[in-house]
């Protein structure tokens, strides 16, 4: 004879139904705290796209910045003159070295009155060790061109063979390229030599702020000779301050939001086991394993909270999609289903933790209760 | 059958043990309602629990069964107990007892679906079974009502149809008419006679109102936990 199993939730379905009310009220809670953590992680996504986009194109191993003696490294104040660039080259191990300039400024075209605010980045036209990445497609051959950003461009209202001026000097638009953002601008490539030029002419050094290298070498030992430390792509992300505090004050929020429905829920189901402590003893004295009425009570907050949080994602993706028009917000795995199985987790460890009441339930109460 | 052999049964009182039930033997025979009287406190419903396994006594033996095969419920392992409670005791409490989100089909459905793995066949059977009994207790029309929309005598035929409908050996029933009125009280009692005489079922029946006693085939006293006075006599063990 074949056993069934899996779920038997015959006692808790028919509850929904009969208390409805309550957990439609519990549902809404649990779609509303879905919407929240969605359209925070969403935005969350967004600003960091519009903070990090380029620089997670950047090739090599690591990324080196300069080492300030007093202060961490930083995007905005690295750079790297012609000595540490060589020692970089020369050093033990070391395959290839690319200096890359980065340098915030603001560019104008004659179809916008106003200047729009933008990152320059200075690329060599094949970066050494590197495929072909969306970044480096935008690196322009000669040092009256540039490429632009879709984001850029749509600033701008540019496309291919229009006109810019950057720091007072016009260029050529040669390429219009994929949606790269540094620290909430979108990204001009320019020459190495025409970015150098730039640079020093918005107050910087016009040497190079990072240097890409791919290698096999000790890091630190370089990194403590030539006054620069090497990151890797994602540890240099805390060079960017802007990242680092929208980040931080953000994935707070979101980590707070997962708390509060973790204990949201599991309130809920802890008041409303207890409320069911009755009709568990009912079951167990009539010969109800304790397994069984955990997998109803599991299954009951299983259906509560996938209804709850479906809703939620489905506000997400509907709203998302609208706010993605005027918002740096994204709709991706990451932002959506990553949230909503987190939540999912949370919530039945919270119902779990409720289950108290179930397994301690003691049948011979139902002997002589006036229920 | 079920027979209860020298049950005794203590709690802690505090350094000391009260006994609650004191060497009492008693049979309850196939088609037949025995009736439990005595005092409140006397030990008549932890005579039930130890019936039902939701106590273990201290010593003495509940057996269950006919002829060779017969199971000492004292002795057995908690899962078994429970899986004994499921499939060979019915248990009526003294107010019903009913889940209030299920409707009184359902109240009898969730008999075949609380071991969690219950085999499709046996589902089948126990669901054959409930239109049967729901019209063997007058019902049939109500099957689609849930708790707060049957009255008190109602919710009682009910919760003795949920206690016959997966054919246990023995049916437990405690105080089934401190609830109700003395015509309902008598409707019922005749129902539980007739029932346990209709499927050769075991029944012991605590009370303390004697007004139905003619339908009980047996009835034993209990005072300060020890069966005192067999007033029929067949029940008691000498």
């Amino acid at each position: 004879m074949r056993e069934r199993k899996g779920i038997i939730v015959f006692v808790a379905w028919r509850e929904l139904r009969f208390a409805r009310g309550r957990f439609l009220l519990i549902g809404a809670v649990v779609a509303l705290i879905t919407l929240l953590v969605g359209f925070l992680s969403g935005l969350t996504g967004g600003l960091a796209a519009q903070n990090i986009s380029s620089v997670l194109q950047l090739p090599g191993d690591r990324l080196v910045l300069q080492q300030p003696e007093n202060s961490d490294p930083s995007y905005a104040t690295s750079s790297l003159d012609e000595n540490t660039v060589t020692a970089w080259e020369q050093a033990d191990g070391v395959e290839s070295v690319t200096p890359i300039g980065i340098v915030q400024s603001r560019a104008s075209a004659s179809r916008i009155d106003d200047p729009t605010g933008v990152a320059l980045y200075g690329l060599p036209q094949h970066a050494s060790g590197t495929q072909s990445n969306p970044l480096f497609d935008l690196a322009p051959v000669h040092d009256d061109e540039v490429g632009v950003s879709s984001g850029a461009a749509d600033d701008l209202g540019v496309e291919t063979g229009d006109t810019i001026s950057i720091t007072g000097t016009d260029f050529t638009v040669s390429v219009v390229g994929d949606d790269l953002w540094y620290s909430h601008t979108p990204v001009i490539a320019l020459t190495p030599e025409a970015w150098s030029e730039a640079s020093k002419r918005v107050g910087g050094t016009g040497e190079a702020t990072v240097l890409a290298v791919t290698a096999n070498a000790d890091w630190e030992a370089i990194g403590a000779a030539t006054g620069t430390v090497a990151e890797t792509p994602l540890a240099s992300l805390t060079a960017l301050e802007a990242f680092q505090s929208e980040i931080g004050s953000l994935g707070l929020m979101i980590a707070m939001l997962f708390g509060i429905s973790a204990l949201v829920v599991g309130a809920f189901f802890t008041v409303w086991t207890m409320q069911r402590a009755g009709d568990m003893a009912v079951l167990k004295a009539l010969g109800a394993t304790t397994g069984s009425l955990v997998r109803d009570s599991l299954g009951q907050a299983s259906i509560v909270l996938i209804a709850g949080i479906g809703v939620g994602l489905a506000a997400v993706i509907g709203l998302g999609t609208v706010a993605g028009q005027a918002l740096p917000f994204i709709i991706s795995p990451i932002t959506t289903l990553a949230p909503a199985v987190v939540m999912a987790v949370l919530g039945l460890a919270g119902a779990a933790f409720a289950l108290r009441s179930v397994t301690k339930a003691d049948p011979l109460t139902a002997l002589g209760s006036n229920r | 059958m079920i027979q209860l052999q020298n049950v005794t049964l203590t709690f802690p009182d505090g350094e000391n043990r009260i006994t609650a039930v004191d060497n009492a033997s008693l049979r309850g025979n196939n088609g037949t309602v025995t009736g439990i009287t005595g005092p409140s406190g006397s030990g008549k419903s932890s005579i039930l629990a130890v019936a039902a396994t939701l106590l273990r006594p201290d010593s003495g033996g509940v057996l269950i069964g006919n002829g060779s095969d017969m199971t000492d419920a004292a002795q057995l392992p908690k899962h078994e107990a429970t899986q004994l409670r499921r499939e060979g005791i019915g248990i009526v409490f003294q107010q019903s007892n009913l889940l209030p989100a299920l409707t009184a089909r359902e109240q009898l459905q969730v008999m075949a679906r609380l071991g969690g793995g219950t085999s499709r066949n046996k589902r089948a059977k126990i669901d054959a079974r409930v239109d049967e009994l729901l019209d063997a207790v007058g019902l049939t029309e109500h099957a689609g009502k849930r708790t707060h929309q049957l009255s008190g005598g109602q919710r009682q035929r009910i919760a003795i149809a949920r206690g016959l409908v997966h054919e246990p050996e023995v049916l437990l029933i405690d105080e089934p008419t401190s609830a109700l009125d003395q015509e309902r009280g008598a409707k019922i009692m005749e129902l539980i006679s007739r029932l346990t005489h209709e499927r050769d079922t075991a029944t012991l029946l605590v009370t303390h109102d004697l007004a139905h006693r003619h339908t009980l085939d047996d009835l034993v006293t209990v005072l300060d936990g020890r069966i005192t006075t067999p007033i029929a006599g067949r029940a008691l063990i000498r």
